[in-house]
């Protein structure tokens, strides 16, 4: 009996053991930023939301890595494979070499990239079609400029960041051919996400020009040209994240890249083992892109414009508007 | 006419550039005319950039930041001098240590108070030094030239801006005409001297670096509060080093420190306004060369154009008086 009793005791002794190792070692998603950092309030802020809503659903912590220069990419890439994740979500395009020389070593680690396409049978590519977001931002800056002359202000120069210069203004000119551009890009190297003082001294410099309405794509860099828009009383438009409410009334719109979804989406996949690889292209009509409306800037965007918005959106979709590309903007550089 | 307007919008941008580059070279060029090196200008102003934009987040107050940026670069200023003065350690690694303890510590600081992953919050308007637009600068902004230059140039820069435009006649007049400044250089240039006649070395250091705290501090706090709005990781973006380039290149004078950092200025002002221009014949010059001008220029003009650069004697040198 006594025996009995031991056995029975030192089963319920295991079993406690196990389930307590089950949910410990049950899913370890990692999400691993670019440079910025999770609270640049654009695209590593929205790969972030994405993470917290899978948070919120699952209570499942997920661990993430902020990287402060591109050496430390691969580094923390082969960390995490080693530690055994059950999928690493990397964000940006920067990490395409990286996460090749990885997934190669690791095959049995899932990896998910977005913007970058890594053709290996462990890693999932998610893309956007930043161009068509930007064309349906370009074409409310042009209905809404008044001095004719559109800004464009780039983070780092790249084909990616290009992509959203050509859909702007090819946008804007579908609205009207008589406007001047200028652009410029902060940098060349990743710090150019990452110099808001140079990003608002371009931004002035525009205005100055003329410029009344800059659209910027430069991560954290991006917060100088809002910040500039301020000073000067024109319009800027956000990029990524909807930033809308970081200078309400001077925030024309948002061009909305949803990383938060690809996020939450290769998150949930991975966990219900519906996770595959391959290449996922998110446009307007997977609803990866889009523009914002929010109380802040419902004022500024009249029934009109959104009337012309819709007609231009809804030819994007069926195929009938074709919006221009730029090549190798996913490729590694 | 196009010209003249972009010439006025490049000066314009100018100013602004320098200002951070002016304070930081001034405050570089005390330090070695009074015989310390400090390569740690770049910690110095990253520091007072976090205490003066975490200041402003929580006090709502600009000069509250201002303070606190002062504060935040004199102390290590003193720590710097405390090393190198009476410890006699090495100069350089002082300075490189204090800048690679910044470039951590004050993300990390940034993180703690406020998580928002190593920045500041973004600051509003009240709580920046925002731009100042001088009486009657609205009123002449359309008379042909004088309009141009006093509207755009003149008027509507931050206070810093124009408080360096004081710092510089100041302390050319502070190390050339006052008692203080001779003693400064002559500690820099011989300090034996300096001791024979009586006065202490340690004592001259330490003042030329509490004046060299106050530039910092004033230079940091512009660049998060005045330029910017809020403090950013690595936001310093190597201009402590471009200063000390622009102070060697100027000779450690005045005058010639002040060209170089407006010249560095214009070219980085100049090299935004190329992008995307097209020239006749040429086309368009790509970005990653435009990019590269002021640097190119730096080269240049250190290779070919300044002469005999020499340093203060004593520099670098800790004064040892018993050998």
């Amino acid at each position: 009996m006594m025996s009995f009793v031991n056995k029975m005791a030192a089963t319920l002794a295991v079993s406690v053991m196990a389930t307590s190792i089950t949910i410990a070692a049950d899913f370890k998603p990692v999400l691993l930023y670019d440079i910025g950092g999770k609270f640049d309030k654009s695209f590593n802020e929205a790969a972030r939301n994405g993470a917290e809503v899978f948070n919120k659903e699952t209570g499942i912590a997920y661990k993430d890595f902020e990287p402060s220069s591109e050496t430390q990419y691969e580094q923390a890439l082969k960390r995490f494979a080693r530690k055994k994740a059950d999928v690493i979500i990397a964000v940006g395009v920067g990490y395409s070499v990286a996460v090749r020389n990885v997934a190669r070593k690791y095959p049995k680690i899932r990896f998910t990239v977005l913007d970058a396409i890594v053709d290996l049978p462990n890693v999932q590519s998610v893309t956007f079609k930043e161009n068509e977001g930007s064309f349906l931002v370009g074409m409310i800056a042009a209905m809404k400029t008044k001095t004719n002359k559109l800004g464009f202000i780039g983070g780092m120069d790249i084909p990616l960041i290009r992509r959203f210069e050509k859909g702007y203004r090819q946008g804007a000119s579908y609205i009207r051919n008589d406007l001047t551009f200028v652009r410029n890009y902060v940098g060349t190297t990743p710090t150019a996400w990452n110099d808001p003082i140079k990003a608002a001294e371009m931004a002035r410099s525009q205005y100055s020009r003329g410029v009344d309405i800059i659209f910027s794509a430069a991560g954290p860099s991006g917060l100088g040209v809002i910040q500039a828009a301020k000073e000067k009383q024109a319009f800027a438009i956000g990029v990524d994240s909807n930033q809308n409410h970081i200078a309400p009334g001077r925030v024309l719109t948002s061009m909305l890249k949803r990383v938060d979804l690809a996020v939450l989406a290769a998150l949930r996949s991975a966990k219900d083992g519906s996770w595959k690889s391959g290449h996922t292209v998110m446009g307007l009509k997977e609803g990866g892109v889009d523009f914002s409306i929010d109380a802040h800037n419902q004022a500024l965007i009249t029934d009109d414009m959104k009337v012309k918005l819709a007609d231009a959106r809804s030819k994007i979709i069926s195929g009938a508007l074709v919006v221009d590309d730029i090549a190798g903007s996913n490729a590694g550089h | 006419m196009e010209f003249f307007a972009d010439l006025v919008l490049l000066i314009d941008s100018t100013l602004r550039i320098a200002t951070p580059l002016v304070l930081t070279a001034f405050a570089g060029l005390i330090a070695e005319r009074a015989g310390v090196v400090d390569i740690g200008l770049e910690g110095k102003m990253l520091a007072s950039a976090f205490a003066a934009a975490a200041t402003a987040a929580v006090t709502g107050s600009p000069w509250y930041a201002l303070m606190a940026g002062v504060g935040a670069a004199v102390a290590l200023g003193l720590l710097h001098g405390y090393v190198s003065i009476n410890q006699r350690g090495n100069q350089i690694v002082s300075g490189m240590a204090i800048n690679i303890a910044v470039a951590g510590a004050a993300p990390t600081l940034a993180n703690f108070i406020f998580h928002k992953g190593g920045q500041t919050p973004l600051l509003d308007e009240e709580s920046r030094f925002s731009i100042i637009t001088l009486p009657g600068a609205e009123a002449l902004a359309d008379v042909p030239l004088i309009g141009g230059l006093y509207s755009e140039i003149i008027s509507g820069h931050n206070l810093i801006t124009y408080l360096t435009v004081l710092v510089v006649p100041a302390t050319a007049w502070l190390l050339y005409k006052t008692r203080f400044g001779l003693r400064l250089r002559a500690v820099g240039e011989n300090p034996e001297a300096v001791d024979t006649a009586g006065i202490s070395v340690a004592l001259i250091r330490y003042q030329a670096l509490i004046i060299f705290g106050v530039l910092c501090g004033f230079a940091g706090t512009v660049l998060s509060t005045g330029l910017g709005a809020g403090f950013i990781r690595d936001m310093s973006a190597g201009k402590g080093y471009l200063a000390l380039a622009a102070m060697i290149f100027g000779k450690w004078k005045p005058v010639p420190t002040l060209l170089a950092c407006l010249l560095f200025g214009f070219v980085d002002a100049l090299q935004g306004r190329l992008q995307g221009v097209s020239f006749p014949l040429i086309g368009e010059i790509p970005v990653q060369f435009t990019i590269m001008l002021p640097y190119v220029l730096t080269v240049i003009i250190l290779a070919g154009f300044v002469g005999k650069i020499q340093a203060p004697r004593a520099s670098g040198i800790p004064y040892e008086k018993d050998h």
